[in-house]
């Protein structure tokens, strides 16, 4: 099990430094509340220290499960908010007709 | 393990991964984020179907809490205050990782080999409580709440290292005691790292910022990834890792555009830091409500002439004195166009003023492009997600690269509120702050206006030569108000 996790961690590791490397400078801030959005990803582990956890360690694993909640959603709709500013102008705008024009 | 978590787990770190290769263009990248998103939401959804039923409904109610809280803090912050904004969820993700380390700890023994279990838990909680308070201080920061100066105490790098290599200690003490002393020892990892946190992020000012957040960010990933190990988890685990590498990599790229080591910002190693903590914030920018606390202490003697929108070089001797007269004709007769904007543009609010500018400049038949420093806002990519929110398209924003080969052939470049990332004595002094750093070559145009606040130098303290130069037209004063006045000048002969 160790193993399977360290595996995946240079597996990782080395996937995602090429296909980061690839990203524009122009998105980088999009890139890093994305990837912020992700770090959240620690929900599932709140998860099953929640649904697992004797009663002492269930007020930290509520804690953590609310917070880590709040990084992924608030990660998430931050990045869509600001990438739907980068999409075309055409696609745009066929994706929503600006009635005041 | 369960052969079926193995290929969940490769389906949803693929799905990660794809998420992020779609980010590689502007055009696919609101796919990669949804892509993001699906993946997690799978993510949870195994979470639960993995470890029972139990206390489910619970656990949904405090997610749906959490799901609200993050939608409306996602929704209602400013473009201007993604620095803070991502900082502070930062913050939230590395606590969630100590809190989940934590509470394994008491959960029992994940591994066999009881050192595996400690040290791993141990230090999740250490690096997650060192992001949540190093984070934590840069959200004050950068929200202009308290501490914007660049905070020193004496020996802070000392005492930062002193601190760092403590909780180091410690963790491995609480290892290889396999938790024995755990009630005594974690309490006390745990201050050390917020200390740790709060040491690290203290001495950090205005434009050092970009890299304090990219850290933080990769800091955040790392205590996810251990606390994927201290949990037995490889989804955690994987995507632990790629938020890691993803903020190490925006980390090294703000530390060569701002041409600083990680260390000297860090723990202040370098000598130059003492000095240039004292200066204070990075371009210049009018005193708004986002502006420091130390622009508005000092008042320039400059600002009186703010009013009267044009300055003369004072070098020059090619009679630069009636400016009046000739800002129109150089814009008129300037066919390609490169504005730069810097800080100081956000801080006066003025980007939909300079959309207006390139609007107005478009008409007149000529090419606008912009050109972006990487640190040219207060995280990576800053600038240009605040010119894409006035409605700018981002084709014609261009980077570094693209840029500096363009400015030769460049009738007119117009600078606002940026100072050092236009300094060109970062190529031509020796023994500066700013030497070898790469900036944007403005200095080979044939025009250049420049509306900067004031002729003060930028956060590296270093004077800006391109200021007394002939070519050089400066409009000192609030871009707010000299951008409109480029404006009016535009299409008047």
């Amino acid at each position: 099990m160790l193993y399977a996790a360290l595996i995946i961690i240079i597996v990782c590791a080395l996937l995602g430094y090429r296909v980061i490397s690839a990203v524009p400078s122009l998105l980088h801030t999009p890139l890093m509340s994305g990837m912020n959005a992700l770090s959240g990803i620690t929900v599932i582990g709140a998860i099953a220290v929640f649904l697992t956890a004797p009663e002492n360690a269930r007020i930290w694993a509520t804690i953590a499960l609310i917070l880590a909640t709040i990084n992924v959603v608030g990660g998430f709709w931050v990045t869509e908010r600001m990438l739907r500013m980068f999409q075309d102008k055409k696609e745009k705008d066929k994706e929503e007709k600006i009635p005041w024009q | 393990m369960a052969i079926e978590t193995i290929i969940i787990a490769i389906f949803i770190i693929a799905g990660f991964i794809g998420g992020i290769r779609l980010m590689q263009s502007p055009r696919t990248a609101h796919w990669g984020n949804r892509l993001g998103a699906l993946s997690m939401l799978i993510a949870i959804i195994w979470a639960f179907i993995e470890t029972g039923e139990e206390g489910i409904v619970t656990a949904l109610l405090f997610i749906i809490a959490g799901s609200v809280i993050g939608l409306i803090l996602g929704q209602s912050v400013k473009m201007i205050h993604m620095p803070q904004t991502v900082g502070l969820l930062n913050g939230l993700g590395g606590a969630a990782s100590a809190l989940v380390a934590g509470s394994a700890v008491m959960n029992g023994q994940a591994y066999e080999a009881a050192v595996v279990s400690w040290s791993s838990s141990s230090l999740a909680l250490a690096i997650g409580t060192l992001t949540f308070g190093g984070s934590l201080i840069a959200v004050l920061k950068l929200h202009g709440i308290a501490l914007q100066k660049p905070f020193q105490l004496p020996f802070h790098g000392c005492v930062l290292r002193l601190i760092l290599l403590t909780v180091l200690v410690l963790v491995i003490l609480n290892s290889t005691t396999t938790g024995e002393y755990f009630t005594i020892l974690l309490p006390l990892i745990i201050t050390g790292a917020l200390l740790g946190g709060l040491f690290m992020t203290l001495r950090i000012g205005g434009a050092d910022m970009p890299i304090i957040i990219s850290l933080l960010n990769s800091l955040s990933g790392i205590a996810a990834a251990i606390a994927g190990i201290a949990v037995k988890n490889i989804i955690l685990a994987g995507t632990g890792t790629l938020v890691g590498v993803a903020g190490l990599i925006l980390t090294r790229v703000m530390c060569r555009a701002m041409n600083r080591s990680l260390l000297a910002v860090l723990t202040g190693f370098s000598p130059d830091t003492e000095s240039r903590s004292q200066v204070p914030d990075d371009e210049r920018a009018p005193s708004s409500t986002e502006a420091t606390a130390v622009d508005s202490k000092e008042p320039s003697p400059h600002e009186n002439v703010s009013d009267s929108q044009t300055t003369q070089s004072e070098k020059s001797e090619d009679g630069p004195a009636d400016t009046e007269e000739q800002l129109p004709r150089i814009i008129q007769n300037a066919e390609s166009i490169i504005i730069v904007p810097g800080y100081g543009m956000a801080v006066a609010q003025a980007q939909q003023s300079v959309r207006n500018l390139a609007n107005a400049l478009e008409k007149e038949e000529k090419e606008v492009h912009f050109g972006i420093h990487p640190v040219a806002g207060r995280m990576p990519g800053h600038m240009n997600v605040l010119l894409a929110e006035a409605g700018i398209d981002y084709e014609k924003m261009l980077d570094q690269e693209s840029i500096n080969p363009r400015f030769e052939d460049t009738d007119l470049v117009i600078v606002i509120g940026a100072c050092d990332v236009i300094n060109p004595a970062a190529n031509a002094a020796e023994d500066t702050p700013i030497s070898g750093m790469p900036i944007l070559e403005v200095e080979k145009s044939k025009n250049i206006i420049i509306c900067n606040l004031d002729e003060k130098p930028g956060y590296s303290g270093v004077d800006n030569p391109l200021y007394n130069e002939g070519h050089v037209i400066t409009l000192w004063g609030d871009a707010a108000q000299t951008v409109p006045e480029l404006i009016r000048l535009v299409g008047k002969e």
